[in-house]
């Protein structure tokens, strides 16, 4: 539930807690870091653009770690990279959210036995909060896993670690399979 | 050739450009492969390869001023490691030639070609990269693709995964 959805009195009035004021702030405006580093990278700059129109979200890319919000890792890190990757990580200021784009960064991808350069898994390095299957995600996915982050970012309370965050998500989370059910047999009716 | 096979006329074109090499230098040269797919020859005294080059580049009849490639190999059989390159001649010339080096598997070196064709350059440091000759002569040869501190070479046939890269387990 949006903040706006509570409806504003002619007052300009709104009474709500600071958590949800932060958190409605933090996740309304996700700015990830503009780095790409294989196709996945592509997907997401066609995410970025026109057709499905992240700046609706808030989201749109800034040119510098210390902007940013969030970090999507969007293609195959190689060995060679995972350092800068990590660099990129720590010079983010907090708070800072890591979303994994596609098979290589989940877990090595197709690399996962030959590739000797490849990093399996960028959660070797940097703790991920999000993981999107896909090889490439396509933008619905990754749109998919951006709202997954607005949704770890709207559990958060002051005092409340990210680990409890992700698990009160976790049992928060609904099992699509029932929705696309509903709407498979709402369709074919 | 045998008798009464077709040959194309790029074939021939190349058939008589190796000759003109085989004239000048004889037996550090071995005998051209006329296959139609890429016809080579190997570079038996590999101290000469240079040379070599430098007439495949300059001869009038030869022009040899592509270099379409060079590829690394590794023969272990052989216990030697190769370079092929690839040469043609373009908008003079229709033959083309690929050409063999090989040296030592261990601490094996070939001359460099990157003062003939400096496409040679990167192409020498990516072969010594994934396999570990080096080129005598080369301006500046170091790894291209591998970080500076990788070990191993990664195309070898017995190349085997390092466990660690700086701290970071690298197998699956």
């Amino acid at each position: 539930m949006g903040l706006l959805d509570a409806g504003i009195t002619k007052h300009n009035m709104l009474v709500t807690s600071v958590d949800n004021v932060l958190n409605w702030a933090r996740l309304s405006s996700l700015w990830p870091m503009g780095f790409g580093l294989a196709c996945c990278a592509i997907e997401m700059m066609a995410t970025n653009a026109s057709n499905y129109d992240l700046e609706r979200f808030g989201i749109f890319p800034r040119s510098s770690p210390r902007q940013s919000d969030l970090m999507i890792v969007a293609g195959t890190v190689t060995m060679k990279m995972a350092e800068r990757v990590v660099r990129l990580y720590e010079q983010m200021p907090e708070p800072r959210y890591v979303l994994s784009m596609g098979s290589c960064s989940n877990c090595g991808g197709p690399y996962w036995e030959h590739g000797y350069h490849v990093l399996k898994g960028v959660d070797r390095i940097i703790p991920v909060d999000v993981y999107v299957p896909g090889c490439p995600p396509r933008p619905e996915s990754l749109i998919g896993g951006l709202m997954k982050i607005q949704e770890l970012i709207r559990m958060e309370q002051i005092g409340l670690s990210r680990a409890d965050a992700l698990k009160k998500l976790a049992e928060k989370s609904v099992d699509p399979r029932f929705i696309i059910e509903r709407e498979r047999t709402v369709v074919g009716a | 050739m045998e008798e009464g096979k077709v040959i194309s006329q790029s074939l021939q074109e190349s058939a008589a450009a190796y000759s003109i090499i085989h004239e000048k230098f004889g037996s550090a040269i071995s005998a051209l492969d006329a296959n139609e797919t890429m016809p080579f020859f190997e570079v038996v005294d590999t101290l000469q390869w240079t040379e070599i080059a430098l007439f495949m580049r300059d001869h009038p009849k030869l022009k040899f001023n592509y270099m379409a490639c060079l590829s690394g190999v590794d023969y272990p059989t052989e216990e030697k490691l190769g370079i092929i390159c690839n040469f043609e001649s373009l908008a003079l010339f229709n033959h083309k030639l690929a050409v063999k080096v090989k040296c030592a598997r261990d601490g094996g070196s070939i001359p460099s070609v990157a003062c003939v064709w400096h496409t040679a350059n990167w192409h020498e440091r990516e072969a010594y990269d994934m396999f570990g000759m080096t080129f005598t002569g080369h301006p500046e040869l170091r790894r291209i693709l591998c970080p500076d501190d990788w070990e191993g070479y990664p195309l070898r046939k017995d190349y085997k995964v390092q466990d660690q890269y700086h701290g970071i387990k690298v197998p699956y």
